[in-house]
């Protein structure tokens, strides 16, 4: 309805009607294993398979009367919702506000991608899912071709190029997802009770200040900034003309006006020696595709935004994906959309990060951190490449967060790379930690594993 | 919202004058709202009603992707809202033109509002004006008890599906002399045989006596002939009113029998709650015959603004830009389902079937396809067949009897459907069938169809409530069950067992495959399931799962 839209293409606009306009939007429930689906292009074959009949209606269909809008117009705010779901546990119902995001499509590729508090009705509902998948993949269709015959196709994932997003309108876009995510941050803060890192001791903070007598106010103050204040003083009596020679000033002679008082005053520093750099990584092979990449990519959403929100964007952030290669992602939003088919070395991507930080030296002034997604797979299966790498990371990092998503049907078995890492995850207790989810883990267990990725203080979490 | 100009509403009254004149029957008076995009956000989430009650849920964008449209088959929102007088809304851009178009459209589903037999519920209502009350009321409880309204409008909207629709139908258009006979069957079938066990004389006395008093006074025969029963069996009054509340309580409509039985909502400081739950009940069958009208009705709305229009002389020099806008509302897409074409095409294909005599037992007797091609009776009742559907049919049945063979064909239509080319990393769109028999099943199956969920009396031991979902090959949306039998308990005060069927994985799936391929279309290792009866208990907010 309100974000699915049924309309061709190349509508004519009229009457004012734009024809850069978000075609149709779909949002997927994090954590939830609903896909999330980035619609294929509007005239593509892929549109309007599997709408429901009900997902038309004659003020979209007819008049294109959709309006564009978030759920900043609809909702008194975020923190009504936040209050009145914690209100629900306090009075024994279940939360109700789950988080999502939203893709809106925009002619010309540069989707955006928006993150909404949402909800469902829960009804008693049939299930069109399982097992019948086959049913469920089902739709109507009209023109030539014998059964059998493939009339289309679509990628199961877009690519898109880091390169489409230009300047301009690439730029815009960026900032709506930093500003949604923000307020994402915002939630998952005060609904989740995550850890806040400014608690958690100097030690590790990344947004440090230091109070100094820095400034200088005339008047009021904490000390007397002498030298200035004589400087201030003679200034003042040149300028009544009581000071005839200034080679021979006599101090009995000079006026003192209490505004000339210079003072040094305390003031709040912001010292950013202490920066957090964070990378995000991921495996983006053909192994990852479904689940395990809408589980990583849900958690390092919530983890973004959360630092976001934390750090008031201070934070450093880079973003690699890798197959057996790994390459670095201009942004987050890139980083979250792209998807490829290929093998897994994991090894890439630390010695990517290696580069990086050696290059410039990023660690002599960056507190660093690494999150890492993966569904576990690694054709380096002993781990003689990777553990080296990791080792050198683990060297100069804070802390790796791995989460390590498994497809449904490799629950419960240990994982090539989980299992070379135990050696390692023994050397570094405190800064290496890993969370394993299973394909269907929802919103909470999400958070709960972001919880471990990113506790500080160790020894207090039970979960460790 | 403002009405629209004068001068639009003149295109309208036009508009309104050629569609009688074409055969629709509506109300002649109605509403028209110029509309802007603030307002559609309002008016959105409240299926358009501008009047709804108020629920913070709707303020909140809704989940909803393809995965949950088929879960949350939510009321479509039309342009033109089903009340007295009819209210509809409009851009305030559009050209005269396209006013034109749209009007008809409109009007054609104000006609189809208005005559189709399924929303005979809603004919007698202002429902603008009703839920106007409604919102009201539950404003006013709002100021008195806070939150709690809301809980009970949530919990009462996770039932809100299981209104029972259909007896509500089935009582509304039982003919009038059958409606009058419960009393009648009550006394001969069970009253005079069962519980008095009369002689066959007496009864056949009984029976001559009521003819002679049908035969004597007509009409008002029954009062009479049963103010001398209750002389004879003064208790019969009492025992028929117990026979009656119990014939409620086996209905369908969970929502009504929590009302009736519970004891939570019994005490005296709950009793408000079924005020609300009453409104939100009623919204619900409100709301039901348009879910379950969809194809039609926007087909029935499509064939007359195509027809209409193209006969209407004050729309000269636009028929290119009316081509294009038609084209896009009513073209077939290449794969995917458009309610607007699917029921434009039907209604067209059944009037020319219908003008040729095609819908009679010589046609579909005749097996020569050349015959076939040829065969017109020239009956010439195509309009006629078609404002007989559109009173007596809705989607199901429309959709049921008439996709054949012979229109697929005529359309190219099929039933598509897609897999993953891990290969390519492709989706494949490819087309599974041409048979009518599938399409007209890929079609049904997409219908709105809530679960068939009852009370089960004998086994509602002890305050227990306990439903019994009757299994049609779908399971239920296992995650939704916990916090809508949560809600259940809540309203119901006791424990709360629901009996459905769930699939069960027959062993576990190769787990060394990885994740990779799987559900790529390999064979290898198909996951195996199995129907089972489970019992479902939800005690104390706890919920618990045994297989039957």
């Amino acid at each position: 309805m309100k974000t699915e839209k049924d309309e061709p293409s190349d509508r004519p606009s009229r009457g004012g009607a734009t024809a850069e306009r978000p075609e149709e939007g779909r949002c997927a429930c994090v954590g939830d294993h609903v896909l999330l689906e980035a619609p294929g292009p509007a005239d593509g074959p892929r549109h309007g398979f599997l709408r429901s009949i009900y997902a038309t209606a004659d003020i979209t269909h007819l008049q294109s009367g959709l309006p564009q809008y978030s759920y900043l117009h609809t909702m008194g705010s975020i923190q009504d919702l936040l209050d009145r779901d914690l209100q629900r546990e306090k009075d024994g119902f279940p939360r109700k506000i789950r988080i999502a995001r939203l893709i809106r499509p925009v002619k010309g590729g540069k989707d955006k991608v928006v993150v909404v508090p949402t909800t469902i009705e829960e009804k008693f509902y049939h299930d069109a899912r399982i097992p019948e998948q086959q049913e469920s993949n089902r739709s109507g269709g009209s023109g030539d071709g014998q059964e059998g015959e493939v009339v289309g196709e679509e990628p199961i994932h877009r690519e898109q190029g880091a390169g489409s997003n230009g300047p301009g309108q690439g730029e815009g876009a960026q900032h709506e997802i930093q500003a949604s995510l923000y307020d994402l941050g915002r939630i998952l803060s005060n609904k989740f009770r995550l850890p806040n890192l400014k608690n958690k001791g100097k030690k590790r903070a990344l947004k440090k200040y230091t109070y100094d007598l820095t400034d200088l106010n005339r008047g009021s103050g904490q000390v007397l900034d002498k030298k200035a204040t004589l400087r201030r003083i003679i200034e003042t009596n040149i300028v009544l003309e009581r000071v005839p020679d200034v080679t021979a000033i006599d101090p009995s002679q000079l006026l003192v006006s209490p505004e000339d008082h210079v003072y040094r005053v305390f003031s709040k520093e912001k010292d950013y020696e202490s920066q957090a750099l964070v990378f995000f990584m991921r495996d983006y092979s053909g192994s990852m595709s479904g689940e395990p990449t809408e589980l990583v990519v849900a958690q390092h959403v919530m983890i973004y935004s959360w630092l976001l929100y934390q750090y008031e964007g201070l934070v450093e952030t880079r973003f690699i994906l890798h197959d057996t290669e790994a390459r670095e992602a201009p942004d987050f939003y890139t980083y979250h959309n792209l998807s490829i088919a290929g093998g897994t070395r994991i090894e890439s991507a630390y010695r990517m990060i290696n580069e990086i930080v050696e290059a410039r030296n990023l660690d002599r002034d960056y507190n660093i951190y690494v999150f890492q997604g993966t569904d576990g797979d690694d054709w380096d299966s002993s781990g003689e490449k990777t553990i080296p790498e990791m080792r050198k990371t683990l060297r100069y990092a804070n802390r790796i967060g791995i989460t390590i998503a498994c497809g449904q049907s490799a629950e419960g078995l240990t994982t090539t790379f989980e299992k070379y890492l135990s050696g390692l995850k023994a050397e570094f207790p405190d800064k290496l930690k890993i969370d394993v989810i299973n394909g269907d883990a929802q919103e909470a267990r999400l958070i709960e594993g972001m919880r471990h990725l990113i506790a500080l203080s160790e020894g207090k979490r039970t979960w460790s | 919202m403002e009405l629209i100009s004068q001068h639009a509403k003149a295109i309208m009254e036009g508009c309104k004058k050629r569609a009688c004149d074409a055969g629709l029957k509506f109300q002649t008076e109605t509403l028209e709202y110029i509309v802007t995009n603030k307002d559609l956000i309002d008016l959105g989430p409240k299926n358009m009603i501008p009047t709804l009650y108020d629920y913070w849920v709707h303020d909140v964008e809704l989940l909803k992707d393809k995965g949950t449209y088929e879960l949350f088959p939510y009321n479509p929102y039309e342009t033109v809202i089903n009340t007295r007088p009819a209210i509809s809304f409009y851009n305030d851009n559009n050209p005269d033109w396209l006013n034109v178009a749209i009007f008809y459209h409109v009007l054609a589903h104000i006609d189809f509002f208005q005559n189709n037999l399924f929303y005979r519920h809603t004919w007698d209502e202002d429902f603008t004006g009703q839920a106007l009350s409604d919102k009201r009321t539950i404003a006013m409880l709002h100021a008195e008890k806070g939150r709690w309204v809301d809980y009970v409008i949530e919990f009462t909207r996770g039932i809100d599906n299981l209104v029972d629709y259909y007896s509500l139908m089935s009582e509304i258009n039982r003919p009038e002399i059958l409606k009058s006979t419960k009393r009648l069957d009550y006394y001969f079938d069970v009253f005079l045989q069962t519980i008095k066990k009369v002689s066959l004389t007496e009864y056949l006395k009984e029976l001559d006596r009521y003819n002679d008093t049908v035969s004597q006074y007509g009409t008002g025969a029954e009062s009479i002939f049963f103010a001398k029963v209750t002389k004879s069996y003064p208790e019969f009054a009492a025992m028929f009113e117990k026979k009656k509340k119990t014939e409620r309580e086996t209905r369908r409509d969970i929502i009504r029998f929590v009302e009736d039985h519970s004891s939570f909502l019994r005490k005296e400081e709950n009793k408000w709650m079924t005020t609300v739950m009453e409104i939100v009940r009623k919204t619900s069958l409100y709301f039901q015959p348009q879910i379950r009208t969809k194809i039609m009705n926007e087909g029935w709305a499509s064939y007359w603004h195509e027809r209409l229009f193209l006969r209407d002389d004050r729309i000269k020099g636009n028929e290119i830009g009316y081509a294009r806008v038609n084209a896009k509302i009513t073209s077939l897409p290449r794969v995917g389902l458009n309610p607007y074409a699917l029921g434009l095409r039907l209604f067209s294909y059944i009037e020319d079937m219908a003008d040729k005599g095609r819908l009679s037992f010589d046609f579909q007797r005749l097996a020569n396809i050349n015959a076939r091609e040829t065969f017109d009776t020239k009956t010439g009742n195509g309009l006629d067949t078609l404002f007989w559907i559109r009173e007596n049919m809705n989607d199901f049945m429309f959709i049921n009897t008439f996709v054949d063979q012979d229109f697929v064909n005529k359309h190219k239509i099929f039933v598509a459907e897609r897999r993953p080319n891990m290969e390519k990393g492709v989706w494949e769109y490819y087309i599974k069938s041409r048979n009518a028999e599938a399409y007209r099943k890929m079609l049904l199956d997409s219908l709105y169809h809530p679960p068939s969920i009852r009370v089960d009396e004998e086994k509602s031991q002890e305050g227990v409530l306990y439903l019994n979902h009757r299994f049609e090959g779908k399971q239920l949306v296992q995650e939704y069950i916990p916090n809508t039998m949560l809600g259940i308990e809540y309203l119901w005060g006791a424990p709360v067992k629901l009996e459905t069927t769930e699939f069960v994985a027959d062993g576990q799936p190769d787990a060394a495959e990885g994740s990779y391929y799987s559900g790529a279309g390999e064979k290898d290792h198909e996951q195996t399931y199995q129907a089972r009866r489970v019992l479902y208990k939800m005690e104390k907010k706890e919920l618990s799962k045994t297989l039957l």
